[in-house]
Order: C-alpha cells, then structure tokens, then sequence
C-alpha cells in the first residue's frame, strides 16, 4: 500500500510513536515513585509527577499542532527559528534567572524554561537546512566551518549562561556531520584528543611528557624507512607530538586554571576518582567545609551508585526504592533519575529501558535513511544523536563512567522544557517521515 | 542501503549499540556481581526502631501495687526548628537553669546528634520544671517534651527485695543473659526485677522504619514486614504483705539487723527487711547514680541484702534443731535430763549456762524453753558420738545430713539474686582444720549455735517452716502468680514439697510443745500474744570483731525465731538484730510484733508501749562505722600494697631483661668477636 492511500495519522510511524509513550510512562511512574510516599494520596496537585503529566499534556498539544503542520513549514522556518533561538540565547545571558548556580533559565509567566533546551531543536532545523540545501558542498571546508559553526555558536552562548553540560550537547551535531561527509580523521582525532585529556588527567605531567617522548621515539623507528622518503610523514609525526605535548603541558593546566569552574574541575576529577591537584585549586577561594572534606558531585556519584547497586538483578520492586525515595541521591528526579529505576527494577529493568532507548535511536537512524529529501535525513540524524549523547551521558555519569554534567535523561527526566523539547524533536521527525516522499527543500 | 554504499549510517549505529553494551556490563557488574552496594544501601537506609513495651508491675498478695510504671518528662529539642528569636533568657527562667549552661547544653545536643534529630536536651525534668514548661510551650517551638517511663514506689519500703532498673553495663553485656541487650537498654538490676527480668521486661519490639538523607526515620521499610510487635512486660503477684512490709521496716528503723517472715504453708515470704532499709525512689529518676554512691558508700550498707546474703551463727536458735537430730537419732529421748549448775564441765573448758537452778534442765521441754547450754551442748555430743555410727566424723556426717536437708549450707533456692549459702560444717571441714585431730568436744559449740555453723536469716527462717509443717518446706519465694497465673511454668519449682530425713511426727510435736513452752515459761516470755500459740526460740549470740586492730567482744548479736499458731501455722519468722543485746530484749518483740500484725491486722493497745519502745530504740553500734572505715582503710592498703608489688615485679624483670640484652651483647656483638667476622 502506498503511502498516498493512507490518511496523514495513518502515516505516523507507530513504533517511533509506542517507544516514545513508553518512555513518558516510565518517565512519570518514575518521578511517582520517587515523590510518592505512602501515607499520602496518589493525586495530589503541587507534586513533580503531577506537573509531568501537564507537561505531557501540553507536548502532546504541541505534538499534534506540528503533526497537523505541513511538513515544507520546518524546512522553511529552519533559518528563522535558529535566528530565534540565538536571540533567546543572547537575551538569556543578560535578563535569565539563576537556578543551582546555572544562569540558563527565562522565566515566562509562571513558568521557567531553558533556552538551550529548546535551542536543541531550532539548531537541528538549521543544521538540516544548511547541509541539505544544493548550494551547500560538504566537501569544502568554508561549508564545514559554517555547518561547525551553526552548532557551536549556541554553545559558546550556553558557556556564558554557566550550563557547561547543555552546550556540550551540541557537540552530538558533529556525528551528524559525520555521517554528512566529515572525514574519518575527525572521528579519530576526536577520540584521540579524549584519550590524551584523560591520560593528561591521570599521569603526572613530567611522566607523560616522558611517554609521549618515547612514543614518538618508537613510532619513528618503526616507520624509519617512511619517515626518509616521505616529507609528509615527518611533517605529520612532528606535528602530532608537538600538539600533544602543547595538549597537556599548556592547554589543559591553562584551561583548569582559567577556564573551567571549580565545581567542573572536582566533577571531571571525582570521575577518574582522584583528588584535584592543588594546582588547579584556586587559592583566593578558600572553599566551605563541605567541600575541604569531599567534593559535593562524589558524594552524588557514591550515592547514585548505591542506589543502583543496591537494586541487584531485579530490583527492590516499584515504590520501595530506599535510597531514592528517601532522597539519598541529589537531583534523583532530574539528572540522576536513572538511580530510581536502577534501584526499583534492578538489571532486569535498566536493560529494558536501555533496550528501548537504543530501540527509539535505531529507529530513528532507520527513519532518517528512509527519507527521499536529505533535509529529513540529516534532521533525523540530529535527533538521534541529540538523544544518544543525552542518553550515554547520563546514564553513564550516574555509574561513575562520565563526569557529572547535569544534563537530562531524555523523556525521563522531571523537567518540562526538557520533555517538551524531546517531544518537539520527535515529532517534527515523526511528520517529516510521514511526508518521506514528498521532496522537502 | 548495503553497507559499502554508506558504511557511516552503520559506524554510527555500531557506536550507539557499543555505548549501550558498555553501559549495560558496567550495570551488569554494579548491580549483579556485585554486593556490596546491597549492604551500603541497607546501612544508610534502614533505621531500626526498638519499642520498648512497659514494664510490668509487681503486687503484694492483697493486690496493692508495690511499684508501678510512672511517667517522667525529658525535654527534647531539634536545633534546627528553633528560631533565632527564641527567647533563650524566658527559656532559661522556665527550666531554672543559667545561660551558660544553656549553651553547654545546646552545644552537646549538636555534637551529638546534629540539627535535624530530636535529641534529649535535658533529662527527667521534675515536677515544676515540667509544669511551668507545658504552660509556655508555644513559647519555645523546637522544644518539645518526651515521655519516658520509670519506676515509682508508693511504698517507699522493700527497696532491696525489688531492686531496681538501671542502664545495662557492659559487663552484663558479655553474659549469655544478656546477649540480647544493647547499649542503653534498661534492666533489671537487683531483686526480682533482676529475678523476673525475662517475665516484667516483656518484649522489645523492633520496627525497620527507612530514614532519608537526615536520618529522620519515615516510611516502614517493606511495609512492616520485618517487624516485631512489642508485647508488654507482666505482672508480678506476691506474697509479700506490703504493710506488713512497711511495719517490719519501721520496727527495724535504727537498727542493723534483718527480719524474714515466711507462710509456711506455700513457702511464700510475707516479708523480708534488712535494715537499714532505703527508699527505693531514691534509685530511680535523675539522681539515681548520685543516691546510690551514697548508699553505696554508708557505713551501713543498707544496699546488702542481710536477709539472705548476711551469714550470723545462730546461737540458741538453733536448739530445736540440735534437740530434733538427737531425738531422731535415738541418742536422748523426751525425757532425757540433764545436771546443769550453771556451767559444761564434761569438755576441756566450761561453757557457761545462764540458769543455776537444779533441774531447769531436767527433761527436753524444761531444757528448750530455759535454753540450757550445757544441755544442747550434751545431747549435740551424745548425737555425734552415737555409738550406732561408730565414731565422730561419721556422727557429724549424719548429723550434717540432717542440717543440709533442713536447708542449711546450701542456698535455699529464693527468687533473688546472689543469695547467701552460709556455713554447715562437716567431717572434712574439721579434719582440714585440725588436720584429722578432733572430736565431740572439738565441735560442741555447734550444738548451741556458737561454733562454725553460720546461717543466714532466710535459712533461719526456713528451719522455721520445717518445725511448723513438721517435716517439710517448699523453697521459699517471694512470687504467687505471673500475671493472675499461679500455674506458670517458671514457678514450678515453688510448688515442689522438700521432705527432710524421715522424722516422726511426735519429734516434731515435742518440739513444737518446747518452743510453746519458750514463750509461755521460758526466756521468751515477753513475746507472748493474747490467744496465739506461738512457738519460738530465743537466740544471743556472742561475736567479736577487730576494732581499732583489737580484737574486741562486740555487744551480743539479738536472734529469734518463731512460727505460730502451733497447730495450723500461718506464719515462721526469724529476726536477727545486731550487737543489741539478749535475743528476749529486742528480737524477740519484734517478732512477736510482727506475727500479731499479720494475724491480727493490728497491734493490741496492751502493747503499744512495747512498740513505741521497739520503734524509739537506735541500736547501731558506734563501732559499725569505726569498722567500716578499717575495713576500707584496710582495704586502700591492699590495693596500695598489690600495686606496689606489681611495680616492683615489673621493674626487677626490666632489669633482668636488660641485663640479659647487655649479656647478650656483649656475647654477641663484642668488638673482639666482630672483627673475627
């Protein structure tokens, strides 16, 4: 049957769709069981649970005014609302509220919302825009500087509002880019510069200038015969040593002295589980008691992993998570929401709610490479990642794998404009993919 | 869509499935191979609760309570529901306490439990304090009043026979008794709130509750599943007579010395003073450990149980006894005389008599009722020198096999702690002390109670019993009924009817006819009570102790015994008053006293003046406290001595050591042997 035939509900993608539910039912049954306590009723109006199903409510809203839109609109709005979402950004700078030492929030009305969450969505538009339209050539490296730049400039944006772990996000728009035409070398060197930040976390500085030295060495006699003939080689090896050795001798000690915040310094430290040198304490802050006896994040790291460890291989069962619903775990029902489920429904649940995320990011990759315009494809990509970096990054941090960055586990989470935005997301791919014949410019 | 033709949609679904089974085995390792989180969580989450249910009471036989359970007020605080604006001086004035002490307080609480917990701020407030508090309660938010249970005593009276209950030590800890109690707990420390522990402690109940990140206790954890409801201590009937009680206290008030009053019909113990006695109040409430270090500390020891942990010869009290082994025995009978003029010549030495007459001794009832010592001092002879045992040693065994099984020299199984055994002499205890060489005359002073025999008050009594029911006792108890229920299983071994040897019942007449005897014509006459037939012996018993480092003869311990009526006993006595004089002089009305009381419920206006005077005398010896001061000074020394000795030990094995390490040296590491090496 083709799809012309069917109605435009019939053409929604049901088990995008199911996935989707299932989450946001997870979601607040989670939110539930981590407020609910037992003397008190079920219904009961002011509680997180409650104000997560207005939340659903209104993203449901919003889903159906984007799945009665026509699907030419994002496309053509791409550009407009990127624009919109920067201005959002810039003004936030200036007029947002602080929460938790963040000052990411723009308090409308009654409620309180996260630009950079909702710029998540606008800066996928404007990515797909840019990278789909004919004009663009991947190829050339003017065209990657600007598709690098329409993601970063939001995170320089997010960097002066203090949420270090939202701009972050956005870096999930170079695996878009990737699959766009980025070289592989970027890949590699990405994950080569990760390598290096870390080894420059965990080894002492002289020691690693010492093996990088001798790295080199070896790769230099290994590839002897190479480095005579080829300029190009000696060129390339000098040059990787030098960067490394500019990597870890300057740029990181600089960027954890000058950069970084302190409360960003203990997280990336209580992660690899080790002290902060006192090189990059600062010594003008003196520091409260609290945080001379451990760092407030290892503390959150130690309970998260309590909470899940604690649930075993089935879990304490629903509603009878101690640690959680005692509030043992800071943030356990937004960044560390994970714990609830861990710790109520054991392995057996943390695999299914992996499996289904995974499910959601395979089927969204699956839409996106069934779209006949690129401007779908390359949204569905974003989409994806966006969720795949939001997912391992949580998910991780909260197992002491990642350091703590307080960003949302998509759809779970307590938090509306983080479920709005999610929803937004996957909507709009949802009704891009039931126009994916239609040709979209 | 192969994967030659894109292979990057595939590169980036491999890495969000790598991602995934990273995070999936890390979980796999946290959460099942893993257990120590299992326990990590348990130990920050789970608060065990311990209810503690109330204690339970203790009656006395008419129903009156003897203690009950009394609710006193500690005055907690959370520190951090206090406002800044409390008004700390009007707080002060309320619970009488100066600033800084307030401060001190408030600071402890801190230290202790920090801001968020309730914890006592001051505890057992009295009275006033408590009212003048609840009146300006809504002044002071954060500070809350707590109800604690204690003990209190309408009485005031038999402190020593119910004990009390005190914070369990750490050396009770370590007891298998124990094993159940933590730190903190309160029990039973003496008495039968020792005894009965298990019975009036009832049953802790334990509520797993979750706390959360405060350690503010919230929900049950698992709904309750784990928990152990309390179940409330029971009660305790007696048969103590609790005015009898108070009576026989005020009778003894100002003298050292004990009464036990025993029905020897079930064994009970209507009562049992040993004096001084103290106000159990006192060992309760929050001068507890300040009262009881000053009665530790009294030269009287009013905190030692006399009764039946104080051990005194007997004296003449043990006549009856003597006289009912040598009848049994065969050795005299009823009518057996014997020539008294005042003194016991037939042994190396002369025992005084108090009677010269001719004839006081002329058979058993004349020779009981005038007390005659040569006379006991002879037939206990004749006893252990029947010929029928052939020789002595053998005599004295059987006759110690009469006294074991009268109750002596052994404990006679009463429901209090640390009970006294006494001393009951035989063959081996002689032959140890006179290296084998002994014979009647060696021993003759036991036969009047003046030897190595030594009894406690309880035992005394007990013989008592004996006499009364003529040939059996039931162990003495203090305990009728475990809440209304006499059949419980605990008391079994009350009911148990303890038969001694095989006595005729017509000994046993003549001796109850004897000790009537005693009160009617004999040296108890003063003892007599209008229309009961008391049967009683007197007993004064010489005794010595070390002054001043002399050995100096102490002014006669005053004994008596009795039980009455003859036929039908209801009630055995036996009052031992120390250094007070003649056992007719003091012992003996007090007895008297005291049976009239309990049969009669009242004292006769006849003799009211003998109670006055019993009530007015003050017999405590001056030297009681000169001797208890030697005895600590003494005891200093020892201390100081053993100390002393200690030092000197450790130091000349200092010595010796470190002469053998220099010996060692110099064989070992001597220049000489060096270069050699």
């Amino acid at each position: 049957m083709s799809l012309e035939r069917k109605t435009l509900f019939g053409r929604l993608d049901g088990i995008t769709l199911v996935l989707y539910f299932a989450l946001v039912v997870i979601g607040i049954l989670t939110v539930f069981s981590v407020e609910h306590r037992s003397a008190e009723p079920i219904i009961m109006f002011g509680k997180g649970y409650m104000k997560q199903l207005l939340w659903l409510g209104i993203s449901l809203f919003f889903g159906l005014i984007i799945i009665m839109t026509e699907s030419k609109f994002f496309s053509s709005v791409a550009n407009l609302s990127y624009t919109f979402g920067l201005f959002l950004l810039l003004i936030t700078i200036f007029i947002g509220t602080d929460v938790k030492g963040s000052h990411s929030w723009l308090g409308v009305g009654g409620f309180r919302f996260q630009p950079g969450e909702v710029c998540k969505i606008f800066t996928s538009l404007a990515i797909a825009r840019f990278l789909s339209s004919p004009e663009t050539n991947f190829k050339t490296l003017r065209h990657r500087l600007i598709g690098a730049a329409i993601a970063l400039v939001p995170v320089l944006f997010i960097i002066l509002q203090k949420e270090t772990g939202l701009a972050l996000v956005y870096f999930s728009f170079f695996l878009v880019m990737y699959r766009e035409g980025l070289p592989n070398a970027i890949l590699v060197i990405g994950f080569s510069t990760i390598a290096l930040a870390l080894a420059t976390l965990m080894i002492d500085r002289v020691v690693l200038f010492i093996i990088l030295t001798s790295l080199t060495v070896i790769a230099g006699i290994l590839m002897r015969r190479s480095l005579r003939r080829n300029a190009l080689t000696r060129i390339v090896l000098i040059g990787v040593f030098g960067i490394s050795i500019l990597f870890s001798q300057v740029v990181v000690p600089f960027a954890f002295k000058h950069v970084l915040q302190k409360h960003q310094v203990d997280r990336i430290y209580s992660m690899i589980g080790m002290d902060v040198p006192s090189a990059y304490r600062n010594d003008g802050d003196k520091g409260t008691d609290k945080e001379k006896k451990g760092n407030v994040s290892d503390y959150n790291v130690k309970q998260s992993k309590i909470a899940i460890g604690s649930g075993g291989f089935w879990g304490k069962g629903f509603l009878n998570g101690t640690s959680t619903k005692n509030e043992f775990v800071p943030e356990q029902n937004t960044d560390f929401i994970f714990c609830a489920v861990g710790e109520q429904f054991g392995f057996v649940g943390s695999f299914v709610l992996i499996g289904i995320y995974l499910s959601l990011m395979l089927r969204l990759i699956y839409l996106a490479e069934r779209q006949r315009s690129s401007f779908s494809r390359i949204y569905g990509y974003c989409v994806a990642s966006i969720l795949f970096f939001h997912f391992a990054i949580n998910i991780s941090m909260t197992i002491g794998l990642a350091p703590v960055i307080g960003i949302t586990l998509p759809l779970l989470s307590y938090g509306g404009s983080s479920l709005l935005s999610f929803s937004i997301l996957i909507f709009i791919m949802i009704r891009l993919d039931s126009d994916r014949q239609v040709l979209i410019r | 869509m192969s994967f030659a033709a894109n292979p990057r949609q595939f590169v980036i679904r491999f890495i969000f499935i790598g991602v995934a089974v990273v995070i999936l085995t890390r979980l796999l390792f946290l959460q099942v191979f893993e257990d120590k989180y299992k326990v990590m969580a348990n130990d920050i989450t789970i608060y065990r609760k311990v209810v503690y249910p109330p204690r339970g009471v203790i009656y006395d036989r008419k129903g009156k309570p003897m203690l009950y359970n009394s609710v006193v007020y500690d005055l907690a605080v959370t520190p951090n529901n206090v406002p800044k604006s409390l008004d700390t001086a009007q707080l002060c004035d309320v619970l009488s306490i100066d600033k800084a002490s307030f401060k001190k307080l408030m600071y402890r609480v801190v230290i202790r439990n920090g801001y968020m917990r309730q914890s006592p701020f001051i505890e057992q407030l009295d009275l006033a304090q408590t009212a003048r508090f609840q009146e300006n309660a809504y002044m002071f938010p954060g500070f809350e009043l707590v109800e604690r249970n204690i003990r209190a005593y309408p009485n005031a009276s038999a402190g020593i026979i119910l004990g009390y209950i005190g914070e369990v030590s750490p050396g009770m800890l370590k007891k298998d008794r124990y094993a159940s109690y933590t730190q903190g707990d309160y029990v039973g420390m003496n008495g039968l709130e020792s005894s009965y522990e298990e019975v009036l402690r009832g049953q802790r109940g334990v509520h797993f509750l979750e706390r959360d990140n405060f350690n503010r206790p919230r929900d049950p954890y698992q709904g309750g599943a784990l928990d152990t409801p309390e179940v409330a201590g029971r009660s305790l009937q007696l048969y103590l007579d609790a005015s009898l009680q108070a009576y026989a206290e005020k009778l003894m008030a100002n003298k050292i010395g004990s009464v036990v009053a025993i029905d020897p019909q079930t064994g009970g113990i209507l009562s049992m003073v040993s004096s001084p006695s103290y106000d159990p109040n006192l060992l309760c409430g929050s001068e507890r450990a300040r009262n009881f270090s000053k009665l530790y500390r009294d030269a009287t020891h009013p905190l030692f149980n006399r009764a039946m942990q104080a051990s005194y010869q007997p004296g003449s009290t043990i006549k009856p006894m003597t006289g009912v082994v040598a009848l049994d025995v065969g050795a005299i009978s009823p009518s057996y005389g014997y020539p008294c003029f005042g003194s016991y010549n037939a042994c190396s030495r002369p025992i005084a008599c108090e009677h010269h007459d001719a004839g006081h001794a002329a058979n058993f009832r004349l020779a009981l009722a005038h007390s005659c010592n040569s006379y006991f001092c002879n037939i206990f002879r004749m006893t252990v020198d029947s010929k029928k045992f052939g020789g002595v040693k053998k005599g004295l065994e059987k006759w110690h096999d009469y006294f074991y099984s009268f109750g002596y020299g052994h404990k006679t199984g009463v429901d209090l702690p640390y009970e006294g055994k006494g001393l009951l002499p035989d063959s081996s205890y002689y032959n140890d002390r006179y290296n084998g060489v002994w014979n009647s005359c060696t021993v003759v002073f036991v036969g009047m109670g003046q030897g190595e025999l030594a009894l406690t008050p309880l035992q005394m009594a007990n013989g008592m019993c004996i006499l009364a029911n003529k040939g059996y006792y039931y162990t003495p108890h203090f305990v009728r009924a475990i809440d209304s229920n006499s059949k419980d299983p605990l008391l079994k071994q009350y009911k148990e009817k303890h038969q001694v040897l095989h006595i005729a019942d017509t000994t046993f007449s003549l001796i109850g006819r004897a000790m009537q005897d005693v009160v009617e014509s004999g040296t108890a006459r003063g003892a007599k009570l209008d229309g009961v037939d008391i049967c009683a012996k007197t007993g004064t018993v010489e005794n010595k102790a070390i002054v001043n480092g002399q050995v100096m003869k102490m002014k006669n311990h005053s004994m008596f015994v009795a039980f009455a009526p003859r036929e039908n006993p209801k009630i055995a006595i036996a009052v031992a008053v120390e250094n007070a004089g003649f056992g007719a002089a003091w012992a003996a009305p007090i007895a008297s006293l005291m049976i009239e009381k309990y049969l009669h419920d009242t004292i006769a206006t006849s003799r009211k003046p003998m109670e006055d005077k019993l009530l007015n005398a003050h017999l405590i010896d001056k030297n009681v406290y000169l001797i208890d001061s030697a005895q600590r000074l003494r005891d200093q020394r020892n201390y100081e001595l053993r100390q002393e000795r200690k030092r000197l030990k450790d130091s000349t094995e200092r010595v010796t050591d470190s002469l053998m390490v220099q010996a060692w040296i110099h064989r070992n590491l001597s220049p000489g042997k060096n270069r050699r090496k």
